[in-house]
C-alpha cells in the first residue's frame, strides 16, 4: 500500500480538522457559503467531516441582490440536494434606500450590502464562529491571516495583534460577543481548487464554464448584463462573447474573461498558462491600496 | 491591464497526465527567519519572482508600491510583495508572518516569511510551528545577530531539523569568501548543541538571485547547491508514520443512537480494521471495528489523514482522549517538566492558573517550578523568577486533571500544548513536553470515608469562604473580625486567614513581587479550600490584587461556596486613613511594590458581594453579610434533594 499521502489528501485533511474542531469548541457555528467555487469546495468538505451525520451548522447565503441569476438558482439546488439548512440575509435597510452599484459605486454597495449585512446577520442569530472560504494565495492580507481569526465584539480585525497559532493546536476561546473567522482553506491555491473539484466532481455554478454571453466592455472589465437593472453608457454596446467566470461575486463587479474552457480539465489546462491572478476580475479589490484589508478590518469575511 | 484572452492549450488526457504527476509531488513546508534587515521578505519575492509564481496583474502592482513605499531605489522592491499589512508597508517592516505558495517541477512548497524584530517572536513561531525547514538569513555585513540566535532556539525547540544557512548580501561584501567562511564557523560553533540533522550554507544575494534558483558565476569558490535545487531535494520525511499509532479524539460524532464514531486526525502510525486499541487515559481496550470515511470504510488509515473510527465495544472516550496502540502506550500524568516559550507583554508567573490545550484536550495548568531561563546569547541556565515576552526556559507544570502526551522530542503533535490567558484568552505560551514527573507517578488520591458532607452536617452548617479583597487599610479585617465574632456568637464554625497574619508563618518566605503574590494568593486557596473540606466557614482577608488568582481561588472551591467579597474603598480614602502608617511610606518611595501605589489593584467585576465602605459602620456590613450568609442556606435547604454536596 503507498502510505505518502499526496498533496490534495494533507490539505483535504487539514480543512476536515478545522472544521471539527469548530464544530468541537463553538455553541453555535455558521457556515458562510457565497455560491462560488471555494465555498463549493467548502461544503464539499463539510459533508466529508461529519459523514455519516450532515454538518452540525446551518450555512448562511449573504445576498447582496446583485449576484447572477445563476447562482441563486444553483444555491437553492444545492440545499435541495444536499439537505442542509440554508439561511439567507439581505440588508433591508440597504435595498430600502436602493443600495446598487450602478450609482453609488462598488465601496458604498459592497460596504452596505456585504460587510454590514454580514454583520446584522451574525449578530442576528449570535453566530461565535463563522466559517469562510479565503485563501491566502488570492490576496496580500489574506496571506497574513490565521486559519482562525478573531474578532472583536464588532466583528472588527486587528492584523497587528493576531494571536499566535501553533501547530494545530487553536485557541477557540472568546468572551461573550467576541466571534472567530475560521478559514479552512486557507493552505489551499486557486490550482488545488480546481484540481479537487476535478478529483471529486463537485457541482460548480455553470457561470465557470465558458458559453456565449451577453457582455459590456466597461472599466477594462468584461461585464455581463445579468438583468435589465444594468443600463448602459453612452457609447456602450452589448456583444455576444465566448466568456467565462473565474471568480463570482456581484454581477456588475466581477469581470468576465474571454475562453473557450468549457470542461473542468480545460478550466485546469488554462490556469496553467494564466498570466493574471483570480482577483484581477474583482473590482472591490481595485478600489484603494489595502483596500481588502481595510474591508477585513471593517468585518468584511 | 486588459483582460485576457485565455485559449486552453492542452487537451484533456495530457491535463490529466499533468495532474497525476502534480499529485506525486511531496509538499515542503519552510519558513525564512533572522534578524530585521536581513532579506527574508526580499528573498521570499525572489523566489516567487523567479519561479514565476507572480501574475502580471500583481506584478503592475507591485512596481506601484515599489514607487511609493519601495526601499530599493528604481529596483522592484520585492519585499512588498509579502508585507500585505499597511502598517507593514508604511513602515517598511515585517510585523507577522504571510504564507505564500509556489511549486516547481519537482516538489510543491509553503513558505512563511517570519519578522525579525524581537518584539513580534511569536508570528515567527507560529510560522516555525508548522514548517520542517527554517532558512535563516545572515546579513553578510552583520554575522550572527542576537536574533540569529534567539530564532535558531526556537526553531530547535519547535522541531526543526533542517536548516539553510543563507549568508545574504553577499554581494555587499565584495562576493568575499574570507567573510562566508568565517559566518558559517561562527554559526556552527553556535548551533552544535541544537540538535540539527543538517545545516547547509548558501552564499547569496536575494536582491540580485545570486545562488537562489541557479548558481552564480559571481561565487565561483562555491560548489554547493544553489537555494532551489536544495529545497527541491532535501529530504525531510518525517518518520510519522512509523511511530507508536496516536489518534486524538477530537470530536465524537453521535448522529443518531446506532452510530457513535470518534472522529480525529492520526497524529502518528497507521491503523487497521480490527486492530486493538486502547484508551490512553483510562486503560480500557477496544478493537477497531469500522473506519468510516466519506465514500465508504477504509481497511487502513495512516498519519496525517482525518479520520472517524467505530470500535467494538461501548467504551468511554470522549474529546481530549488518546485512542493509542496497546503495545506503546503514551504517558498520563498531572506532573511534567517542559521547555516553554513566553508571547504575552504580562510575565509568566509560577503559581497563575493559565488554561493549558493539547491538540484537542484542555485543562487547567500552573507552572509549579521555573528551573531555568535560557540565555539566548550563550545558552546559559539563569535563575528566574519569571519568562518575560520571547524569553524561552525550562519549567514544571502541573494540572488540574491528568493529560495523555508523549515527550515532544520523540511526537511532535502529542507533545506539544499552548498556554492560554483566563482573563484575556489570549494565547501567552506555547510548551513542549521534555517528560513526566516521577511524582506525579506516585502520588494517588486516598480515597477517604468521611467526606465534607459528613463534616459540615456534624457542624450543623454548609461551608462557605468569603474572600474579602480590596485594598490595604479598605477595612477587610475589621469587618471580617466583626462578621465571625457574630457568626461565632451564632453557634457557627469558623476560622480567619489573615494576609498579614498568614505572612507570619506558612508564607514567611514570600515577598512582594508579582510572582510572590500570585504564590501568597494560591497557598492561601489551597489552604483555605482543606478548611471548606473539613466544613468551616472560612474568611480570608487578603489583598489579593489580581483577577486571575481570585478566579483560580474561585475554581477550587465547590459550586457556589466560593463567596467573593469586595471591600470598596476609594484609594484616597485608604490612604487618608493609613491604619498602619504604609501609604505613607509607599508614596515616598520607601515602600516597593505597595498595592495602588505603584503595584496594580485589580477591581473586581462581579464579586458576590459589594461593600461600598464610605458612610457606613463596620457593624452594618458584618450585619449584611451575615445575612446574605443565612439567605443563602435557606436557598440551598430549597432546592437540596438530599443527594449530597
Amino acid at each position: 500500500m503507498n502510505i505518502a499521502l499526496t498533496h490534495l489528501q494533507r490539505l483535504e485533511a487539514e480543512s476536515i480538522h478545522v472544521f471539527r474542531e469548530v464544530a468541537a469548541s463553538f455553541a453555535k457555528p455558521v457556515m458562510l457559503y457565497s455560491v462560488g467555487k471555494d465555498s463549493s469546495v467548502l461544503m464539499h468538505l463539510a459533508m466529508k467531516a461529519f459523514y455519516p451525520a450532515k454538518p452540525p451548522f446551518p450555512f448562511l447565503h449573504v445576498d447582496t441582490t446583485w449576484k447572477f441569476r445563476e447562482m441563486i438558482a444553483f444555491r437553492d439546488q444545492m440545499a435541495q440536494k444536499l439537505g442542509f439548512d440554508l439561511l439567507v440575509h439581505v440588508n433591508e435597510d440597504g435595498v430600502r434606500e436602493g443600495i446598487n452599484p450602478f450609482d453609488h459605486g462598488s465601496n458604498t454597495h459592497t460596504h452596505v450590502m456585504k460587510t454590514v449585512a454580514l454583520r446584522q446577520a451574525l449578530d442576528k442569530y449570535g453566530f461565535d464562529a463563522a466559517f469562510g472560504g479565503a485563501r491566502r494565495d488570492e490576496e496580500k492580507s489574506r496571506a497574513k491571516e490565521r486559519i482562525f481569526s478573531f474578532r472583536n465584539a464588532q466583528h472588527a480585525w486587528d492584523p497587528k495583534s493576531q494571536r499566535p497559532e501553533m501547530w494545530k493546536i487553536f485557541n477557540t476561546r472568546i468572551a461573550p460577543g467576541e466571534s472567530i473567522r475560521v478559514f479552512p482553506l486557507s493552505n489551499w491555491t486557486e490550482l488545488d481548487i480546481w484540481q479537487y473539484i476535478l478529483q471529486e466532481s463537485i457541482p460548480i455554478v455553470p457561470l465557470y464554464f465558458a458559453k456565449e454571453r451577453p457582455v459590456v466592455e466597461r472599466d477594462g472589465m468584461l461585464i455581463m448584463k445579468d438583468d435589465d437593472r444594468m443600463q448602459l453608457r453612452p457609447g456602450e454596446k452589448i456583444e455576444n462573447r465566448l466568456v467565462r467566470f473565474r471568480t463570482l461575486g456581484c454581477y456588475p463587479l466581477t469581470g468576465a474573461i474571454e475562453s473557450d474552457a468549457d470542461t473542468l480539465e480545460a478550466i485546469v489546462g488554462e490556469m496553467l498558462t494564466a498570466r493574471t491572478s483570480e482577483r484581477q476580475g474583482r473590482l472591490i479589490d481595485r478600489d484603494e491600496a489595502g483596500s481588502m484589508e481595510k474591508k477585513k478590518r471593517e468585518g468584511y469575511f | 491591464m486588459r483582460h485576457i484572452l485565455a485559449k486552453s492549450l492542452a487537451p484533456t488526457d495530457s491535463i490529466r497526465d499533468y495532474m497525476a504527476a502534480q499529485e506525486k509531488k511531496s509538499l515542503l513546508r519552510f519558513l525564512t527567519c533572522g534578524s530585521v534587515d536581513d532579506g527574508k521578505s526580499t528573498l521570499i519575492g525572489r523566489l516567487l519572482s523567479d519561479t514565476k509564481q507572480i501574475f502580471e496583474d500583481q506584478l503592475a502592482a507591485l512596481e506601484n508600491d515599489s514607487r511609493k513605499h519601495g526601499t530599493t531605489g528604481d529596483d522592484i522592491d520585492f519585499a512588498l510583495l509579502v508585507d500585505g499589512l499597511e502598517a507593514e508597508r508604511e513602515q517598511g517592516i515585517t510585523i507577522d508572518v504571510a504564507y505564500r505558495f509556489f511549486a516547481t517541477p519537482k516538489r510543491k512548497f509553503i513558505v512563511a516569511d517570519t519578522p525579525g524584530h524581537e518584539q513580534y517572536t511569536r508570528n515567527m513561531a507560529t510560522g516555525a510551528s508548522t514548517a520542517d525547514l527554517a532558512i535563516v538569513l545572515i546579513d553578510a555585513r552583520q554575522g550572527v545577530l542576537r536574533q540569529t540566535r534567539r530564532h535558531s532556539i526556537i526553531a530547535s525547540l519547535l522541531g526543526i531539523r533542517h536548516i539553510v544557512l543563507a549568508v545574504n548580501k553577499i554581494d555587499l561584501v565584495g562576493f568575499d569568501k574570507t567573510v562566508f567562511d568565517r559566518i558559517v564557523a561562527d554559526y556552527g560553533d553556535f548551533a552544535q548543541s541544537l540538535g540539527f540533522t543538517s545545516i547547509v550554507p548558501i552564499p547569496m544575494s536575494a536582491r540580485f538571485g545570486d545562488n537562489v534558483t541557479s548558481r552564480s558565476e559571481r561565487t565561483p569558490w562555491y560548489s554547493g547547491p544553489s537555494l532551489i535545487e536544495h529545497l527541491e531535494t532535501v529530504s525531510v520525511e518525517e518518520a510519522a508514520i512509523e511511530l507508536p499509532f496516536r489518534f486524538p479524539v477530537q470530536y465524537v460524532n453521535r448522529p443518531n443512537l446506532d452510530f457513535r464514531g470518534f472522529a480525529g486526525t492520526i497524529a502518528s502510525g497507521s491503523v487497521s480494521k480490527g486492530d486493538e486499541v486502547v484508551v490512553a487515559k483510562s486503560g480500557r481496550a477496544s478493537r477497531v471495528k469500522r473506519i468510516v470515511a466519506h465514500g465508504g470504510d477504509l481497511e487502513q488509515a495512516v498519519a496525517g489523514q482525518a479520520i472517524t473510527l467505530v470500535l467494538e465495544d461501548e467504551v468511554e472516550v470522549s474529546r481530549g482522549n488518546l485512542l493509542v496502540s496497546p503495545a506503546a502506550r503514551p504517558q498520563v500524568a498531572d506532573q511534567f517538566a517542559a521547555n516553554l516559550v513566553w508571547f504575552d507583554e504580562q510575565a509568566l508567573l509560577p503559581g497563575r492558573s493559565y488554561i493549558l490545550r493539547t491538540e484537542t484536550d484542555q485543562v487547567s495548568a500552573t507552572v509549579t517550578d521555573l528551573k531555568y531561563r535560557v540565555n539566548v546569547n550563550d545558552f546559559a541556565h539563569e535563575a528566574a523568577k519569571s519568562l518575560d515576552l520571547n524569553e524561552v526556559g525550562v519549567c514544571n507544570l502541573s494540572t488540574r486533571a491528568p493529560i495523555a502526551f508523549d515527550p515532544f522530542a520523540e511526537n511532535r503533535t502529542t507533545g506539544a500544548f499552548i498556554l492560554i490567558d483566563r482573563i484575556s484568552n489570549a494565547t501567552v505560551g506555547a510548551g513542549m513536553i521534555l517528560h513526566s514527573l516521577r511524582r506525579a507517578e506516585n502520588i494517588h488520591w486516598q480515597s477517604l470515608d468521611v467526606g465534607k458532607r459528613g463534616r459540615s452536617d456534624l457542624k450543623n452548617q454548609r461551608p462557605a469562604v468569603f474572600w474579602f479583597t480590596g485594598l490595604s487599610g479598605s477595612g477587610k479585617s475589621t469587618i471580617a473580625n466583626l462578621f465571625e465574632r457574630k457568626l461565632f456568637a451564632s453557634g457557627r464554625h469558623t476560622y480567619i486567614l489573615d494576609g498579614d497574619n498568614v505572612r507570619h508563618g506558612l508564607n514567611r518566605d514570600l515577598g512582594f513581587t508579582d510572582a510572590d503574590r500570585v504564590e501568597n494568593i494560591r497557598r492561601v486557596a489551597e489552604v483555605a479550600k482543606l478548611m471548606a473540606d473539613a466544613g468551616l466557614i472560612v474568611i480570608v482577608s487578603f489583598i489579593s490584587p489580581f483577577s486571575a488568582e481570585r478566579r483560580m481561588a474561585r475554581e477550587l472551591m465547590g459550586e457556589g461556596e466560593f463567596v467573593e467579597v469586595f471591600v470598596d474603598t476609594p484609594f484616597e480614602e485608604c490612604a487618608r486613613r493609613d491604619p498602619k502608617g504604609l501609604y505613607a511610606r509607599a508614596l515616598s518611595g520607601e515602600i516597593k511594590n505597595f498595592t495602588g501605589v505603584d503595584s496594580p489593584y485589580e477591581t473586581p467585576e462581579n464579586p458576590e458581594i459589594r461593600l461600598k465602605t464610605l458612610g457606613r459602620t463596620p457593624e452594618e456590613m458584618a450585619e449584611a453579610l451575615e445575612h446574605w450568609l443565612t439567605e443563602r442556606d435557606v436557598a440551598e435547604e430549597q432546592y437540596d434533594d438530599g443527594g449530597g454536596i
